[in-house]
């Protein structure tokens, strides 16, 4: 088992999360950052979602990479994630009804993902199966780390809730005078949170700051 | 003067490098070149000497502004005395208004100008003026009954994200005053539009009284609701003068008409972005009375449109900032007409938005690049083509 979790391994788990983040680094994937995070709950559903088809679409690419050829290999991923998407999406609506009407196309719309065929070109079909499951898993939880953070003060702040749980929103609050920032529940402030996380991890690892 | 400039020199070792108020180094050279124009030139590139640097043009705007505020301050006296049903003198009603607006000022400027201070320390560069218009504008573009704490927010906001990511004064794309309006509009609607917000309702220092769910719709707010195509208020000389309920700065076409001449006089405005402002919304707004659809708002005169509102105020103000505008001549006419037409159009289509001045103008912003753009590239054109012709 040793193996298994080898340095490199690891080192491949956990860059995603942090130094070669999709989203705040590569910044991929910002359309659906935008979509679904007006709540924290849809957004965590759609983190655990991506994460979940990443992880499976990069382990089987990888198992199959050695038969693709290479002039249809978009197409061949393409119809896995596809499937997959198509599994997520159904499941989501049998057991999660309200979240996936909440997340709408967006389910739909992770074939789309950039993250995912990025990984899957870049990773997937030069990689065996576990180290592509590691890079999905940490992709994946890469872009919902951000989606949960952009969506927790999109959700405090626009609408005082939290998964929905009343936060703010007591007349004792009120009576101060707090009302809540409709602005926050609008994309282009989630764009200027994603700025933000982008700014500060910059101004804390000077590598990532261009010459 | 004489006497200040000794003691500013007197107190300057103590904030140079090594001093004892280092710390408060950009503060002090803030203040200093506020009072003085500096002797210091460039030492390199291009230098152009002028009697007027960006600080004098700043202030230059701000006496401009003065009139426009004075009356805002009566205004909102005048409103509320009018719609609680007191009698007040000219007196009583000033320093109602006064002392409603003053705080506003001083937020504007607490945040704003904290904000600066503490980047231009942390960037070791020189304070950047351009908040002194900024600051003042702000207050005047709110309704009177805007909470301060968002008013504190949203200045915060806009000083960071539309002028110091940007690069500080002189950099930003979008007019910093109208990103803090913008933001409190789409943030706060039930604080920034409606009928609830424009007389004020309470009573301060004992001065007017105070009075629960006092509403008083703006003209722009009467005519977009109405259900009638005839049924915008006509046209009256409170208009003209200022006497209806609005945003603090915005009402009086003769107070601000009054800046338009400071402005225009001392050549700080561009009298072309100014007067095209105006012509578009005098054709957009005839368009649409000739040909509009059946609405209220489309039938309101095209003069009247002018005089309510936001547009006077935004076409002296703000349209005319010489960073966000448009640089070149001939732009600056394309600039301003396209303000003006899309402020009506704005008004007129879009019944979420009354009023869209501030939209129109933060919409041309984006484009007034373009605009030089295209304008240098036909000049260049047009010279290339002659000079081959001339061969």
């Amino acid at each position: 088992m040793g193996k298994l979790f080898s340095a490199k391994n690891k080192e491949v788990f956990s860059t995603p999360l942090s130094l070669n983040n999709p989203v705040t680094v590569q910044v991929l994937g910002i359309c659906s950052a935008l979509a679904v995070t007006s709540k924290l709950e849809p957004a965590i559903v759609m983190g655990l979602s991506v994460t979940i088809i990443t992880a499976f679409s990069n382990v089987v690419i990888s198992l199959i990479r050695k038969t693709i050829p290479n002039r249809i290999r978009i197409i061949v991923q393409l119809v896995v994630v596809a499937a997959l998407v198509t599994i997520v999406s159904e499941l989501l609506k049998a057991f999660a009804y309200d979240v996936s009407v909440q997340l709408s196309v967006y389910v739909g719309l992770i074939i789309t993902n950039c993250i995912l065929m990025g990984r899957l070109e870049a990773f997937a079909m030069a990689n065996g199966p576990w180290e592509s499951c590691l890079d999905g898993i940490g992709n994946g939880l890469g872009y919902a780390k951000i989606l949960v953070i952009v969506a927790f003060f999109r959700e405090l702040l626009g609408s005082g809730t939290l998964l929905g749980f009343n936060i703010l929103n007591y007349d004792a609050v009120k009576n101060i005078g707090y009302v809540n920032n409709g602005l926050m529940l609008m994309p282009p402030m989630a764009l200027i949170i994603v700025a933000c996380l982008i700014w500060y991890q910059r101004a804390k690892n000077k590598d990532l700051q261009e010459k | 003067m004489k006497a200040l400039r000794n003691y500013l020199d007197k107190i300057k070792p103590n904030f140079e490098e090594g001093g004892k108020y280092h710390a408060l180094r950009s503060v002090f050279d803030g203040f200093e070149t506020f009072l003085f124009v500096p002797n210091t030139t460039s030492k390199t590139g291009t230098h152009i000497h002028d009697a007027i640097d960006s600080k004098r043009i700043m202030s230059l705007v701000v006496i401009a502004l003065i009139p426009a505020l004075l009356f805002g301050m009566y205004n909102v006296g005048y409103q509320h005395y009018t719609h609680v049903g007191l009698e007040g003198s000219f007196i009583e009603m000033f320093v109602y208004g006064f002392l409603a607006v003053l705080p506003k000022i001083i937020v504007s400027y607490v945040v704003g100008l904290g904000i600066e201070f503490v980047v231009a320390q942390w960037k070791k560069e020189e304070i950047q003026e351009g908040f002194l218009v900024s600051g003042i504008l702000i207050p005047m573009i709110v309704p009177v009954d805007c909470p301060l704490w968002m008013l504190a927010v949203a200045t915060a906001f806009s000083v960071i994200f539309a002028k110091e990511v940007f690069g500080g004064t002189g950099m930003n794309i979008f007019n910093p005053a109208l990103i803090t309006r913008a933001f409190l509009f789409f943030a706060y609607p039930t604080k920034m539009s409606g009928d609830a917000v424009w007389v004020s309702g309470d009573s301060i220092f004992g001065l007017g009284k105070t009075v629960d769910g006092l509403t008083s719709a703006t003209a722009l707010g009467v005519a977009s609701t109405a259900t009638d195509a005839t049924a915008y208020p006509p046209f009256s000389w409170d208009m003209v003068t200022g006497l209806i309920p609005g945003s603090i700065g915005e009402t009086s076409v003769i107070a601000i008409a009054i800046g338009a001449v400071i402005l225009l006089w001392s050549g700080v405005a561009s009298w072309k972005t100014m007067l095209s402002v105006f012509v578009g919304g005098i054709v957009m707004g005839w368009i649409f009375n000739e040909f509009g659809p059946d609405t209220a708002m489309a039938k309101m005169p095209w003069y009247e449109h002018l005089c309510v509102g936001g547009f006077c105020f935004g076409a002296v103000f703000m349209a005319t900032d010489p960073v966000t505008s448009s640089r070149t001549e001939n732009g600056k006419f394309v600039y301003g007409f396209l303000i003006g037409a899309m402020a009506i159009i704005i008004r007129v289509l879009n019944p979420g938005y009354p009023e869209g001045m501030m939209l129109a103008i933060l919409l041309m912003n984006i484009f007034a690049p373009l605009i030089d753009y295209i304008v240098v590239q036909n000049n260049i054109s047009r010279r290339e083509k002659r000079a081959m012709s001339n061969k």
